[in-house]
């Protein structure tokens, strides 16, 4: 996984529920690319046509409030999003988003300080976040090392198919 | 180090040391998902390269959201979590003999006091009125539940609800929930672990305790925990499908924040569009003209929901402009309600009832709203495009809310109908 990304600014507000990232009419169907052309359908009609693969993602307080479908990130990755920006994130989706490999950050600061359309650039591994409109830089919340290196594995699968495939040979 | 609930709970189950904020690994006692966080659980297993789940006893499907299948992709849906459950061995009822999981599950007997329980479904945390760590995950975290019989937690701080004093009878445990959060807000408790406590929480049946654990997530908490009492033990003992050891927590225990609630100030509420917090008294709401009603969902479809909904509509008509849709969330609860003529009491006031499923909660089926459509719902979330088009509007409240406003064919105070005296008494038979 790259952990450097430059793309355009979407700003939306406090509370962007899994119902409007995804709705549950999609439901029926967990493939990313199918999700993907509903991605924020009922918060911003439209957001799928005039995006581009490498935009990013930024919000207010709890994002991702809602329902536990993992849907809602994989519909993010899958519309192209490099990583989603929010003061801070609802627990389940803050879970699924690590497990699930979409790059997320949390800074206050930098919810403040960037408009929708401003030219952004996040170095993810050191969480700093440099909004090239106005030069302006922010440093995210760092995570805990434990969900560090759950990220630099790659996700959950790759950690559960090691610690399994250890057990496995000291059942031998 | 004295320990709240939630910390109590998370130490009878990890090796790791237990503090707010720190991360453990923890064994899990149940993990479940439903016919839409299935399939991809399922998926995600067979990347871990997982042959076979920790314990086939423990772990299971409810087909519950878009069940009866409603279309061709649900039918997959559904047909692909069958197969897998078959083939692990582990639990999965068929529709007509399930219902909506939160209340499934612990009329089962699957979701105990002093246990810990992932399902892939935010509203798990209605197994915290058992005294249950009971959280929602993401379908890759069941999949490694599955697979592992344990998952990680950031122990999270404890926020203590007290409820003192004695509600009016016509105030409902989602009056109370409603209440709370329109006072927190939807992230008051983000990360945070609830523990409900006080006399008017002592006072609340079992059923109405499942309704209030359940919206602990739509105040952002990881659990909402009631401590066990006779009441738990009393529904627990007699539906057990495995022993159990209840947890409490101790005296002295930190707190991050006391939050205290007057139960005798409280009224029956309701949640306008488009948030569980923007709460109002049912009261100051006449003046809101309603096109359909849903009484039902994993937050307020048991039997003690649809006999305070009885307890209004019998001998009562819905307005003539107005649907009703009630939807008992067990097979189990209809049976009984129709043992007890609230199914009667349902279809002579002029309701559509159909077998347990989420249906309308989600959008799903069973009553999807139209453009400019407005419906007052016992379900737990208003958001934009809830239960359908984003132009509709859902409001949320308790049963005898619903129930009174079905009849006026408007937002209505339940008192507008009954007396004092006419409300059922909760409780008495647990
Ligand atoms: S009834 Fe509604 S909230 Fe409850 S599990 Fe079903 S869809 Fe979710």
């Amino acid at each position: 996984m790259t952990d450097r990304f430059l793309g355009k600014a979407w700003v939306y507000g406090d509370n962007v529920d899994t119902d409007v990232i995804i709705p549950a009419r999609y439901l029926s169907t967990s493939d990313p690319a199918e999700l993907a052309p509903h991605c924020l359908e009922d918060l911003d009609p439209g957001f799928m046509e005039r995006m581009a693969p490498g935009d990013i993602l930024v919000a207010g307080s709890n994002f991702g409030c809602g329902s536990s479908r993992e849907h809602a990130p994989l519909a993010i990755k899958g519309a192209g999003v490099s990583c989603v920006i929010a003061a801070s994130f609802a627990r389940i989706f803050f879970r699924n988003a690590l497990n699930i490999g979409l790059p997320i950050l949390e800074c206050p600061e930098a919810v403040k300080g960037i408009r929708s359309g401003q030219r952004i650039e996040v170095n993810l591994a050191e969480g700093r976040i440099l909004n090239l409109d106005t030069g302006e830089v922010f440093s995210a919340t760092p995570f805990p090392p434990f969900l560090r290196e759950l990220v630099a594995r790659g996700g959950l699968v790759p950690t559960v198919k090691a610690r399994l495939e250890e057990k496995r040979r000291n059942a031998r | 180090m004295a320990r709240t609930l939630a910390e109590a709970l998370i130490a009878s189950r990890t090796e790791d040391h237990v503090e707010p904020g720190a991360i453990c690994r923890v064994r899990v006692d149940f993990a479940f998902a439903n016919d839409i966080t299935g399939a991809p659980a399922i998926a995600e297993f067979a990347r871990m390269g997982a042959e076979t789940v920790f314990d086939p006893a423990r772990c299971a499907i409810v087909p519950d959201h878009f069940t009866p299948n409603k279309d061709i992709a649900s039918a997959r849906q559904v047909q692909a979590a069958r197969e897998f459950a078959r083939k692990q061995g582990m639990l999965f009822w068929e529709v007509g003999r399930a219902g909506v999981e939160h209340a499934f599950l612990p009329e089962k007997g699957l979701i105990l006091p002093g246990e810990v329980i992932l399902g892939a479904d935010s509203h798990t945390c209605t197994g915290g009125a058992l005294g249950a760590f009971a959280t929602g995950v993401g379908s890759t975290d069941l999949a490694a539940a599955w697979a592992l019989g344990e998952t990680w937690f950031r122990v999270p701080e404890t926020i203590r609800v007290v409820a003192e004093g004695k509600t009016s009878p016509w105030v409902t445990g989602k009056d109370l929930v409603l209440s709370l959060i329109g006072r927190i807000g939807v992230e008051g408790a983000r990360y945070a672990a609830l523990q409900f406590e006080g006399q008017a929480i002592e006072a609340l049946p079992m059923d109405d305790r499942f309704t209030v654990a359940n919206m602990a997530v739509d105040a952002g908490a990881k659990v909402g925990l009631f401590i066990p009492d006779a009441r738990t033990l009393g529904y627990a003992n007699k539906r057990a499908a495995r022993p159990f050891e209840p947890v409490f927590p101790d005296p002295g225990a930190k707190y991050a924040q006391t939050v205290r609630m007057y139960a005798s100030r409280l009224e029956p509420v309701v949640a306008l569009p488009h948030l569980p917090s923007n709460v109002k008294p049912a009261g100051e709401c006449a003046h809101i003209d309603l096109d359909q009603v849903f009484i039902g969902s994993c937050t307020n479809g048991r039997l003690r929901d649809l006999e305070l909904a009885a307890a209004v509509l019998k001998g009562r008509k819905v307005h003539e402009r107005v649907r009703l849709v009630v939807i008992p969330a067990t097979a189990e609860v209809f049976a009984e309600a129709l043992k007890r003529g609230f199914i009667e009491t349902f279809l002579e006031a002029g309701a559509a009832i159909s077998t347990a499923t989420c249906g309308p909660c989600l959008g799903g089926h069973y009553g999807i709203l139209a453009p400019g459509e407005r419906c007052l719902s016992t379900s737990n979330r208003n958001f934009v495009g809830r239960m359908g088009h984003t132009g509709s509007e859902v409001l949320l409240c308790g049963p005898l809310v619903a129930a009174a406003s079905a009849v006026a064919g408007r937002v209505a105070d339940p008192r507008e109908f009954l007396g004092l005296d006419e409300v059922p008494k909760g409780g008495e038979e647990e």
